[in-house]
Order: structure tokens, then C-alpha cells, then sequence
């Protein structure tokens, strides 16, 4: 069997076929990196409309304690995550990342809470290790389902609110990180006020054999246009997103990454449920007493882009190499190059100089502040 | 004479000077170019050595020296306006003149024909 026979398919694959996207393998799953419009385009669409992307392939998982009690799941989650889930509100959402026992970071996710039960969406590329996790380490009383029956649709963009009101007017009542219950035309569906391209818009978990009903009647209206896996990075890039394996992984910790305020003080030192999570001692100590290197927003001086891994200098010999690119590329709405990189915490502060080696040559980059771009949630 | 070379580069030859681009089967691989660096005037080239390098949003790709040969001249238009590659990828959008050492070398490159059975 070859590569491409063993990639897995998300419910929407005909549909992009049908719609003319190229496929690459990511993650294990074929995927539509961008549609005849291109990724130049389609970026500027969902700044400018509503860009609408299957991410199906991301993990759909549910925990529910058998005492019925939310309270029992989210201390249960709680000792995998260093985030504060025991006081997430009804129907709210937050950000969170499992760590390891060395501090470093295992996932990143977005954690939902509804009525009694979790919802937790994992990457793609982590998913059969984040469920394995899950139940090794939760206790037997808290069950960990796998919704593999249904499809993940991110609706991005300052239309997006306009698009999916034409469906259930409700949604334009939800704030940012609010999950409600809703049906959108004859579809139910859990839909969440949130997204990763630094616009505001929507994530929409349906039943899969309805995924591609949903994606037509979206599309149907003419300021939603279809948005590839290629605009979906250039997004996360410019809204300064990290993205795992590439911006955190188990070799960076979260204070490291610039991730830290995912971790809310009852978590942290002095608060009601300090630690308790893995790798609890290095990260409390990082909070208390810094890092030595910083993950940072870096703007190449040319116009050249600088991608990653492209190592990062101190001078413009390449004699002090001080750490490296972690994501770059070209921002079409920053108008330029773009990155992101770990530096030294000394050299952290917007406005210091840095070089990149690019083809042999050292590039010149400003620490700058992230993100890149201005985000319009809806707070 | 029209040339092709398999890695998708173009050569219009005038006596022993090329006009080197890209092909627009390339330009479209490579998707929206917001980048491109071209070669020195002056610099000389072994035949498939990286000679410019193109960026998409997305990548970087090399484009090569499709012969031996010293650029004469290149085109200062799609450094500065790098969507141009996709635009007119055969015609305005050239990268550089290439003084060849070994003309008759050109003989063993493709001809359109050839090229078009490749990318069929």
C-alpha cells in the first residue's frame, strides 16, 4: 500500500474534490491545502468575508464522570492540564495543553464545558496519543468517548456571524469562547465562538453524514468561500497561534512558549489547586522565576521570508547562534515576511535585532510583539 | 528555439544567449509567489545548480541553470512584483539571459512537445 492509500479521509473529502482543492497528506488525513482561488486569496477572503474550513481531522473527544457530576471530570482533567477547568461556566470554552512530566507539552486544546460533560478538541496529529493519555491517567470513573462520528467546520471571518445567522439567528448573541447547543437549518449542532485565524467566527461540530450538507449551505451564500489547510497556517501565523510540533512541543514548556496565561492563578502558586499537574515543579518554578528563552514574534527586515528552522544569530556572522524559527512564512495581510522563533528572554523585548541563515546568508529580523495582526473577537 | 528542461524551466535561445523562466505548469505548482531571488549578473553556472530561488506562501523552491553559462542580465521586474511569475510565467516573467558556454548543448534539452508529454 502506498502513502496516499493509508491517508485517512475527513467526511467532507468528496466535497473538496468536487470543489477542485489540491489534497496533501497532514496528519495522517488527506486534506485540501487550498482550493482555485489560492492561498493568497483565500487568506485575504476570510479577513475580509468568511472562509470556511473542514477540520474534521482534529480529535473530538468527550469525558463524563459516572457520578454525573462535572465537578468529578474537570478534577479528573485537571490533573492532566494546568487549567483551571473545575470553575469553566456552563457552555464556556477555554484554551488549555496537556503537559508532561518534564514540563514540556504533549497537546494543545480547547476545552468546552456543557451542562455536566467535557468537550475537548486535540490536533490531529496528536489524537490517538492524547485519547491513549486520557485513559490511562483519568480514573475508571471518568468516561473518555471518541466522537469520530462527527465532523469539525471552523467558520472564520468578520462575516461569519452574518453567514451562520441566516441559519439560526441565536448564534449572534454568543460571545467569544460561548459553546451552545443550536440547530442550523434541520442540522443539530455544537457550536462554539471561536476559531484559530485571529478573526471572529465560529467552530461547528455536526453528525458527519451531515457535514457536507452544512458545508453547501454555508458556501451557497456569497461571502463564505471554501479556505485550505495553506491560509488556515498563514492565519494562525499572523494572529500569532502557535502550532503544534512546529511553535510547542515536548521540548518547549509552556512559560517558555509564551503560553503561560493559559494557566490561571487558582492553578499556580498560592492558588486553591496549585499544581497537581505534570511537570507542576518546573512550570510553578518558571512562573516564579523566569525562563531562559521566550518564544517571540520576529519580522525579517527584507523580504525574504524566513521559515523554519532556520537558526537564529546574534550577529550578522553567524558566530552566536542563540536559538532558531519556529514557524515563518509570508503574512498577506502584515504585507511581508513573517515568523515566529525562541530567543534568549535578554533578547526577548520588541525591538531587538537578530539574524536568521537563510541560504547561507544572515537575514536581519526584529523581535516584534505578537500578533501580527489585530484580532476581532467578539469579547 | 524553444527548450524545456524536466525540472520545468524554460529557455528561449537567440544565438548563444537563453532567456530562462519557468514554466506555467510550474507557476501554477508553486501556487502565489511572494518572493524571488534572482542571481547576480555576472555569476556563472554549472547546469542544474540552484541559480534563484522562488517562495510561495507556502515553500521555497530552487530554480535551476538549465545549461552552463554566465548571466547576462536578469529581470529586476519580478523581484519586485513576484505575482508576475504566475501572471505571465512565459512571457514578462523571465529570471535571466544566459550567456551559454556550450550552445550546442542545448540540442539534448526538451522540446515543447516532449515537455507537454511529461506534464500530461
Amino acid at each position: 500500500m502506498d502513502d496516499q492509500s493509508r491517508l485517512k479521509r475527513t467526511p467532507l473529502y468528496d466535497f473538496h474534490l468536487s470543489l477542485g482543492a489540491r489534497m496533501v497528506p497532514f496528519a495522517g488525513y488527506d486534506m485540501p491545502v487550498q482550493y482555485p482561488a489560492g492561498v493568497l486569496r483565500e487568506h485575504l477572503h476570510t479577513r475580509a468575508a468568511a472562509g470556511l474550513f473542514d477540520v474534521s481531522h482534529m480529535g473530538q473527544v468527550e469525558l463524563v464522570a459516572a457520578s454525573g457530576n462535572y465537578e468529578d471530570a474537570a478534577k479528573a482533567l485537571e490533573t492532566l492540564c494546568p487549567v483551571d477547568i473545575l470553575g469553566l461556566k456552563d457552555r464556556r470554552q477555554r484554551y488549555g495543553f496537556f503537559t508532561d512530566e518534564n514540563g514540556g507539552i504533549l497537546d494543545d486544546l480547547m476545552i468546552s464545558r456543557l451542562d455536566e460533560r467535557l468537550l475537548v478538541v486535540v490536533n490531529a496529529g496528536c489524537k490517538d496519543a492524547d485519547i491513549a493519555h486520557l485513559r490511562a491517567k483519568l480514573p475508571a470513573g471518568v468516561q473518555v468517548l471518541v466522537h469520530d462520528d462527527r465532523a469539525l467546520l471552523a467558520l472564520q471571518g468578520p462575516k461569519a456571524e452574518a453567514v451562520l445567522a441566516t441559519l439560526n439567528s441565536d448564534v449572534a448573541s454568543m460571545k467569544f469562547m460561548d459553546v451552545r447547543e443550536l440547530s442550523l437549518g434541520d442540522i443539530p449542532a455544537l457550536v462554539s465562538r471561536t476559531g484559530y485565524s485571529g478573526e471572529d467566527g465560529f467552530e461547528i461540530s455536526v453528525p458527519a453524514d451531515r457535514a457536507t450538507d452544512l458545508a453547501k449551505t454555508l458556501l451557497d451564500q456569497p461571502d463564505c468561500q471554501p479556505i485550505g489547510l495553506g491560509a488556515r497556517d498563514s492565519l494562525r501565523l499572523e494572529a500569532g497561534l502557535c502550532l503544534y510540533g512546529n511553535d510547542i512541543g515536548t521540548t518547549t514548556s509552556p512559560v517558555e512558549a509564551s503560553i503561560e496565561w493559559g494557566i490561571q492563578k487558582v492553578r499556580r502558586t498560592g492558588g486553591a489547586r496549585e499544581g497537581g499537574f505534570p511537570g507542576a515543579q518546573r512550570i510553578l518554578g518558571e512562573l516564579e522565576s523566569g525562563v531562559s528563552r521566550r518564544r517571540v514574534g520576529l519580522k525579517p527586515e527584507g523580504k525574504a521570508p524566513v521559515r523554519p528552522p532556520a537558526r537564529l544569530f546574534a550577529d550578522a556572522q553567524g558566530k552566536t547562534e542563540i536559538g532558531h524559527v519556529s514557524s515563518g512564512g509570508f503574512g498577506p495581510s502584515a504585507e511581508g515576511p513573517i515568523a515566529m522563533g525562541y530567543v534568549p528572554t535578554e533578547m526577548a523585548e520588541p525591538g531587538t535585532q537578530v539574524f536568521a541563515e537563510v541560504r547561507s546568508k544572515f537575514l536581519a529580523l526584529t523581535v516584534t510583539a505578537l500578533p501580527f495582526i489585530t484580532p476581532t473577537y467578539k469579547r | 528555439m524553444l527548450k524545456f528542461t524536466p525540472e520545468h524551466e524554460w529557455l528561449k535561445i537567440e544565438g548563444d544567449v537563453a532567456t530562462v523562466g519557468i514554466t506555467t505548469h510550474a507557476a501554477g505548482q508553486l501556487g502565489d509567489l511572494v518572493f524571488v531571488e534572482l542571481p547576480e549578473e555576472g555569476a556563472t553556472f554549472k547546469k542544474d545548480a540552484g541559480a534563484a530561488t522562488v517562495e510561495s506562501v507556502k515553500a521555497a523552491s530552487d530554480v535551476y541553470c538549465p545549461l552552463d553559462g554566465e548571466v547576462v542580465e536578469i529581470n529586476q521586474a519580478i523581484v519586485d512584483d513576484p505575482s508576475l511569475v504566475n501572471s505571465d510565467p512565459e512571457g514578462a516573467a523571465w529570471f535571466f539571459k544566459l550567456k551559454l558556454a556550450n550552445p550546442a548543448d542545448a540540442d539534448a534539452l526538451l522540446d515543447e512537445a516532449a515537455y507537454k508529454e511529461l506534464i500530461a
